[in-house]
C-alpha cells in the first residue's frame, strides 16, 4: 500500500519537473522590479516590515498615479530566509520576469549583495544596496552596476565618531578616550573596522573591537569585558537577535544607554521592543526619520489601506525599518522616472534604469513633490561616485517610540574616500577589471 | 625575546590578571555559572529522550521554540499566565503523543542514525507548523519576572540570572526525584537500561515514551521561558541547541547530573576562555572553544563524565 | 521482460567484476549519460542550471564525500562544511597567488590541503564513537569557519572578508567567474563529479573499501582480522575531505561566484548528512539520489502553487513548504529505512519480473 503511494508520489514529481518550464507572463509595459524578501527564518523580524514598505509603497505609486508616468509597476516577492543561496535562487528565477527583465534589484542583505555584484554587470541588472552591501562598489568607475547611495557603511562609522566628538566637545577631545565596537562576526559586521581604526590613528582614541559570534543569543562574555575596559562609547553593528540580547546585557551591566549607539541595522522597533523599559536611552544612526506622519504616509493610508489605520499598522507602518524600505523603494521609483526621461515613458530594461540610478538627482524640492521633504535628505549621484556620502542622523528610544536626538551628520570624506578608492582598484586588479574614466 | 613575550601572554599574563582583580575573575566566574545553568536546561531536554529511547532528539531546539511560542501566542490573545502555561502543557503532550503515534511506532528497532534523522524531519514539521500559528515576528515574554541588577559586595548581579538559576536547580532536582522515587521514574530508568527487558516485565513501552517526549517538552517550555525573556521569543531560540551539543556530549548523554555539571563546566571554561585568551586571537573563540573543551574531556572520557561505560564485546 | 539478465554469460573475471554488468545497465548509464551531457546543456534554460543542475552536482559530490567516511567507514561526522571551506578558501588562495596554473590543478590542490585538514581532525575517531564522535567533529567545523573568518591572510586582507572568484579559462573557454556561462561550469563540474564518483566507486569496491566496511561493522572484530583501525580510519577522513574539499571548490567557483564564511556554516554540515542518509548510507548512487532530493524538493516545492495557479502569502507558501519536506523526511524513513538507494534496488527486483508477476 505504502508502497504505491510512493510510485504515485514519484510520477507526482516527476510530471511536476515537466511543466516547470512554464511561466507566468506580465502584461507588456509593466515594469517589473523583482523582490528578495525574508518573512521567515532567524531574521523574519527584521524581513517583515522591509517587504511590507516596499510592497506599499509600489502599491501606492500604482492606485494613486496609475504607476511611473503611467507605466505600472509590477513586483513579485521571493523567499529567501536571509540565506545567500536561496537569495541567488531567487535572483535567477526573477530577472528575466517581465516584459523587459528585472529592472534592478534591492537584495535587502550584505550576503547576497555580494554574490550577486559579479552577475549584475554580466545580466545588465542594477544592484541597489541601500547603505548595505560591499562599501567599495561606492566607486563607480570600477562597480558600474552597483549603487550604495545614500550612504555606506564606513561613512556611517566615520559620521558616528563625529558625533562623538561633537557630544564630548570637539574633535580634540576624542584623544584618549576609548570606543567599543561591538560586531556581528561577518562580513557585514566588521565592515565598519577598518574606518574605525583609520580614524583611532587620526584622532587617538583607543579602539576596542568585540566580536559576537552568529547568532548572539549568549553574550555574557562581551559585555563583561565592556564592564571591566568601560569605555565611553559603544558601537554596534548588530543584526538579528544579536541586537535584542545586546541591549537586554548593556542595561543589565548598567551600561549608560545613551552612550551606546547601534549602526542602522541595530535600530529597529524589533531591536529594543524585548528589552522595552530596559532599553531606554539607546541611541541609533539612521539615514531617515522614524516619524510616520509625512504626506508620503498618508498618502500610503489613504490609497493602500483605504484609511485603515489599524490594519495599516498590523502591516508593520510606520516601524523604522518599514519607513527604511518606503525610502528604498522611493529611490527606485525616482531612478526609473530619471531613466523615463531620457528613453521614453515605457517599460525600461535594466540597462537604461542603471543610467537613471547614476543620474539620479534628488533635490529637496523634488522631495517636496513626493511628499518626503525632511524625511530624508538629497541625493545627487554621478558617475564616479555611486554613494553620495550622506549625512545620517541619530535616533534614540524613549521607552515607547524612536526619537530623533540630532542634526543631519556629515560623513568625513577626506578619510572613507581614499580608502573606497583603494578597496575598489584592489577588486578591479583581482578580477581584471578595467575602472572606467569618468 | 618576541618568543618570551609571546609565552608571557599566553601563560602568563592572563592569569596575573585574574589574580591581580580577583573581583572582576568572581563576576566571570558567576557569570559562566549562570550561563552553564541555562545551557543544561536546554541540555536536559536532549538527555531524557536519549535515556528513554536512545533516540538523540533533533527537534529539541524546534520543541523549545515551539513551546514558548505558543506560551507567549496565547497569553497574546488574552490568556492569563497560568491558563496559558497550563494550555501549553497541554498542547506539549499532545505533541508528544502524535510524535509517538504516527512517527516513533514505526521506527521502532531502527539504527540510532535512522532515528536521528526522523527527528531532523520532526524539526521542520514544527518549526514550520509553530511559524503557520503563531508568525515570524519577535513576541516579547514578560511573565514579571524581576531583571534589576544590583551589586553586592562589588560584584554585579542580576536579577533574573540568579532566578533563572535557581528555577534551573528546582528543575533538576524535582527530575531527580521524579526519576528515583516514583513508579513512572523506575519505569523509565528500566526502559532505559533495556528496552526488551522492560516490555517483557510489562512495562508498557508507548506510554512510557510519551511521557518521556511531554516532560522533555515541558523542559524545553523552562529554557524557552528563560531565553526568550532575554531575546524575545523568536526563530533563533532553536538555534540554541547547537550550544547543548558540548554541554551533551561533556555531561555523556545519559546522565541528568552530566548535563548540569557538564553546563557548569562549559559555561564557566568559554567565558574564561573568551575574556582572558579571545583578544589575543581576535574573539569570538568562544563557539568552537566550548567544542575543543568537550573534546579534551571526550579523550580521556570517551563516554562522557558521566556516560555509562561503553563495553564492547566480539 | 525487459529487464532480464537471462542470455548474458560472463566468461572472464573482468566481465563478472565489472560496475555494471548486466547489459540493460549499460545502455541505461548510457542514456544517463547523453542527457548529462549533452541533451541538458542544450536544452535547460539558466535557471534550471544555475538553480538545480549545478548544485544538484556539486552537493552530490559532498554528498559522495560523506558517504565514505559515514556509509561504508562508519564515522559520523558534522565538519562538512568546514572541509568545504578549507577547499574553497585554499583555491582562492592558490589560484591568486599563481594565476597561471590551471584551475583543475588547483581544485584538486586545494582538495590534498583539505584532505590533510581531514586527517588532523579525524585523529579523535581513534578514541571517540558514535554520536560522541559527531558531536566532536563538530569543534572542526566551528574552528575552521571561525578562522577563515578571522585570519585575513585566507581572503588575501581584502576589506570585506569575502572571496570571490576570478576569471580562469581551461582550454580557451572562460569557466569560472561573471563571465562563464552557466553551460561551461555545469559540463565543468559534471566533469569532474563524473571522474571522482567513479574513483569513488572503484575504491569502495576495492581492498580499501572492506577494510572501511569491516571497521563500520564492528571495529574490534576488524583489529582482530588484521585490520589496522588507526590507518584506515584515518584513510577515511582524508579521503572524504579530499572529496568535501573539492566539493567546496566547485561551490564558489563554479556555482555561487562568491562567498563569505557563512555559506560554510553548520547548516551545510547538516544537509550533507541529510543527503546521505536519505539517499542511502553505503551507496555511491545513494549520493546522488539523496542530494537530487533534499536539492530539488524544496524548489519544486517552492514553484509548485504558482503551478497549479495558487495564490497565497509568501510566509505561509514557505510555511508550508517547510512541514511538506520535513514530512517527506520522516514519510520516507517509514517507508524505506535504508535510503533510496534501497528503493531503487527493489524497483530493479520486482522490473525484472515486470509485467509478469511469477
Amino acid at each position: 500500500m505504502l508502497r504505491n503511494i510512493l510510485l504515485a508520489l514519484v510520477g507526482a514529481v516527476v510530471a511536476m519537473t515537466g511543466i516547470s518550464s512554464t511561466t507566468i507572463q506580465v502584461a507588456a509595459d509593466e515594469q517589473f522590479i523583482p523582490m528578495l524578501v525574508y518573512r521567515t527564518g532567524p531574521y523574519a523580524p527584521s524581513g517583515i516590515p522591509v517587504a511590507n514598505g516596499f510592497r506599499d509603497y509600489y502599491t501606492m505609486i500604482n492606485n494613486r498615479d496609475g504607476g511611473i508616468n503611467g507605466v505600472k509597476v509590477t513586483f513579485e516577492e521571493c523567499e529567501t530566509e536571509y540565506n545567500t543561496k536561496l537569495g541567488v535562487e531567487c535572483y535567477e528565477k526573477l530577472k528575466n520576469k517581465g516584459s523587459t527583465g528585472a529592472s534592478l534589484v534591492n537584495p535587502f542583505s550584505t550576503g547576497i549583495t555580494y554574490q550577486l555584484i559579479p552577475k549584475a554587470s554580466v545580466d545588465e541588472v542594477p544592484i541597489l544596496s541601500m547603505g548595505y552591501g560591499r562599501t567599495a562598489a561606492a566607486d563607480g568607475r570600477v562597480f558600474k552596476w552597483v549603487f550604495n547611495f545614500p550612504t555606506t557603511y564606513w561613512s556611517q562609522a566615520s559620521a558616528f565618531i563625529r558625533y562623538v566628538a561633537q557630544q564630548e566637545g570637539g574633535e580634540s577631545k576624542l584623544k584618549g578616550k576609548k570606543i567599543a565596537h561591538v560586531y556581528h562576526n561577518s562580513a557585514y559586521g566588521k565592515e565598519a573596522n577598518p574606518t574605525l581604526k583609520a580614524l583611532a590613528n587620526k584622532y587617538g582614541y583607543e579602539l576596542i573591537l568585540l566580536a559576537v559570534d552568529h547568532p548572539g543569543q549568549e553574550q555574557k562574555a562581551t559585555w563583561l569585558q565592556i564592564r571591566r575596559a568601560k569605555p565611553d562609547w559603544v558601537f554596534m553593528s548588530g543584526w538579528g537577535v544579536m541586537n535584542q540580547v545586546a541591549v537586554k546585557e548593556a542595561a543589565s551591566i548598567k551600561y549608560p544607554m545613551d552612550h551606546f549607539v547601534g549602526n542602522w541595522w541595530s535600530g529597529s522597533d524589533a531591536d529594543v521592543v524585548p528589552a522595552a523599559a530596559g532599553a531606554k536611552g539607546y541611541k541609533s544612526a539612521t539615514f531617515h526619520s522614524p516619524r510616520s506622519d509625512y504626506p508620503v504616509h498618508k498618502d500610503i493610508i489613504k490609497h493602500v489601506y483605504g484609511g485603515d489605520q489599524a490594519k495599516a499598522k498590523s502591516n508593520s507602518f510606520g516601524e523604522v525599518l518599514y519607513n527604511r524600505a518606503v525610502v528604498n523603494a522611493m529611490f527606485a521609483v525616482e531612478a526609473i522616472r530619471t531613466a523615463q526621461g531620457k528613453f521614453g515613458k515605457r517599460a525600461l530594461k535594466g540597462s537604461e534604469v542603471r543610467w537613471g540610478l547614476e543620474n539620479l538627482n534628488l533635490t529637496e524640492a523634488r522631495l517636496k513633490e513626493i511628499g518626503m521633504e525632511g524625511f530624508t535628505k538629497p541625493v545627487k549621484v554621478s558617475c564616479s561616485d555611486h554613494e553620495t556620502m550622506g549625512p545620517i542622523i541619530i535616533q534614540q528610544w524613549d521607552g515607547n517610540k524612536w526619537n530623533i536626538v540630532s542634526d543631519w551628520i556629515s560623513p568625513i570624506r577626506e578619510v572613507v574616500r581614499p580608502m573606497v578608492e583603494k578597496a575598489a582598484s584592489a577588486y578591479a586588479a583581482e578580477n581584471k577589471i578595467t575602472p572606467r574614466s569618468c | 625575546m618576541e618568543i618570551i613575550n609571546f609565552l608571557n601572554l599566553v601563560f602568563l599574563a592572563p592569569f596575573v590578571e585574574m589574580v591581580s582583580y580577583p573581583i572582576f575573575f568572581s563576576e566571570v566566574i558567576i557569570s559562566g555559572l549562570l550561563t552553564g545553568v541555562m545551557y543544561s536546561l536546554v541540555a536536559l531536554g536532549f538527555v531524557l529522550i536519549f535515556k528513554a529511547s536512545g533516540v538523540f532528539n533533533f527537534a529539541q531546539g524546534a520543541m523549545v521554540l515551539f513551546a514558548a511560542l505558543t506560551l507567549v501566542g496565547l497569553m497574546e490573545h488574552g490568556f492569563p499566565i497560568w491558563a496559558a502555561l497550563i494550555s501549553t502543557i497541554i498542547v506539549l503532550i499532545v505533541l508528544a503523543f502524535v510524535v509517538e503515534r504516527f512517527m516513533l511506532r514505526y521506527l521502532i528497532n531502527q539504527e540510532d542514525i535512522i532515528l536521528f534523522m526522523a527527528t531532523i524531519g520532526l524539526t521542520f514539521l514544527i518549526q514550520g507548523f509553530g511559524e503557520t500559528i503563531w508568525g515570524s515576528n519577535v513576541k516579547p515574554l514578560d511573565l514579571g519576572i524581576p531583571s534589576e541588577s544590583f551589586e553586592l559586595g562589588g560584584l554585579l548581579l542580576n536579577e533574573f540570572d540568579l532566578f533563572a538559576a535557581g528555577s534551573g536547580a528546582v528543575l533538576v532536582a524535582v527530575l531527580a526525584i521524579f526519576f528515583h522515587y516514583t513508579r513512572i521514574g523506575r519505569a523509565l530508568r528500566a526502559v532505559a537500561d533495556d528496552h526488551q527487558a522492560a516490555m517483557a516485565v510489562g512495562i508498557p513501552l508507548k506510554n512510557i515514551w510519551i511521557i518521556v517526549w511531554s516532560v522533555a517538552g515541558f523542559v524545553g517550555l523552562v529554557a524557552g521561558i528563560m531565553w526568550g525573556a532575554k531575546s524575545g521569543v523568536q526563530f533563533s531560540l532553536s538555534l540554541i541547541a547547537l550550544k547543548a551539543l558540548p554541554v551533551l556530549i561533556l555531561g555523556g548523554f545519559t546522565s541528568v547530573p552530566g548535563a548540569i555539571v557538564g553546563g557548569l563546566i562549559i559555561g564557566v571554561g568559554e567565558k574564561i576562555a573568551e575574556i582572558y585568551w579571545g583578544p589575543l586571537v581576535g574573539g569570538a573563540i568562544e563557539n568552537w572553544f566550548a567544542y575543543v573543551l568537550a573534546l579534551a574531556f571526550l579523550l580521556f572520557r570517551p563516554q562522557g563524565l558521566f556516560g555509562e561505560r561503553i563495553i564492547e564485546r566480539v | 521482460m525487459f529487464y532480464r539478465e537471462t542470455g548474458q554469460f560472463k566468461s572472464s573475471y573482468k566481465a563478472d567484476q565489472a560496475i555494471f554488468p548486466i547489459t540493460q545497465d549499460r545502455w541505461f548509464i548510457l542514456f544517463i549519460f547523453i542527457i548529462a551531457f549533452l541533451v541538458i546543456p542544450l536544452t535547460a534554460s539558466e535557471y534550471l542550471l544555475q538553480a538545480v543542475m549545478i548544485p544538484l552536482l556539486i552537493f552530490s559530490l559532498a554528498a559522495i564525500g560523506l558517504n565514505l567516511l559515514v556509509g561504508y567507514a562508519g564515522q559520523l561526522s558534522l565538519g562538512t562544511g568546514g572541509f568545504m571551506a578549507v577547499g574553497a578558501y585554499m583555491t582562492y588562495k592558490l589560484t591568486t597567488a599563481f594565476p597561471e596554473v590551471n584551475i583543475i590543478v588547483i581544485f584538486i590542490l586545494a582538495g590534498l590541503i583539505s584532505a590533510s585538514v581531514g586527517f588532523l581532525f579525524g585523529i579523535p575517531s581513534l578514541r571517540i564513537k558514535g554520536f560522541y564522535l559527531a558531536v566532536a567533529t563538530l569543534a572542526s567545523q566551528f574552528f575552521l569557519v571561525w578562522m577563515f573568518n578571522k585570519v585575513s591572510w585566507f581572503y588575501n586582507h581584502n576589506s570585506s572578508g569575502t572571496i570571490t572568484a576570478p576569471p580562469r579559462e581551461l582550454f580557451g573557454v572562460t569557466v569560472t567567474g561573471p563571465t562563464a556561462t552557466a553551460e561551461t561550469r555545469y559540463i565543468v563540474a559534471l566533469a569532474i563529479v563524473c571522474v571522482f564518483a567513479l574513483i569513488a566507486k572503484n575504491l569502495v569496491r576495492g581492498r580499501l573499501g572492506r577494510s572501511w566496511m569491516a571497521v563500520r561493522d564492528m571495529d574490534i572484530a576488524a583489529e582482530i582480522i588484521g585490520i589496522r583501525p588507526f590507518q584506515t580510519k584515518l584513510i577515511a577522513f582524508s579521503i572524504s575531505s579530499f572529496y568535501c574539499g573539492v566539493a567546496g571548490a566547485l561551490m564558489v567557483f563554479l556555482w555561487l561566484g562568491s562567498a563569505e564564511t557563512e555559506a560554510f556554516s553548520i547548516n551545510e554540515s547538516f544537509y550533507v548528512l541529510f543527503m546521505i542518509i536519505i539517499g542511502g548510507l553505503g551507496s555511491i548512487l545513494g549520493s546522488f539520489l539523496g542530494a537530487a532530493f533534499i536539492v530539488c524538493v524544496p524548489i519544486l516545492l517552492t514553484n509548485a502553487p504558482q503551478l497549479f495557479g495558487l495564490s497565497m502569502p509568501i510566509d505561509l507558501q514557505k510555511h508550508i513548504e517547510i512541514m511538506l519536506f520535513g514530512f517527506l523526511i520522516v514519510f520516507f524513513l517509514i517507508v524505506e529505512p535504508h535510503g533510496l538507494a534501497r528503493l531503487w534496488q527493489i524497483a530493479k527486483e520486482k522490473l525484472r519480473l515486470w509485467p509478469f508477476p511469477y
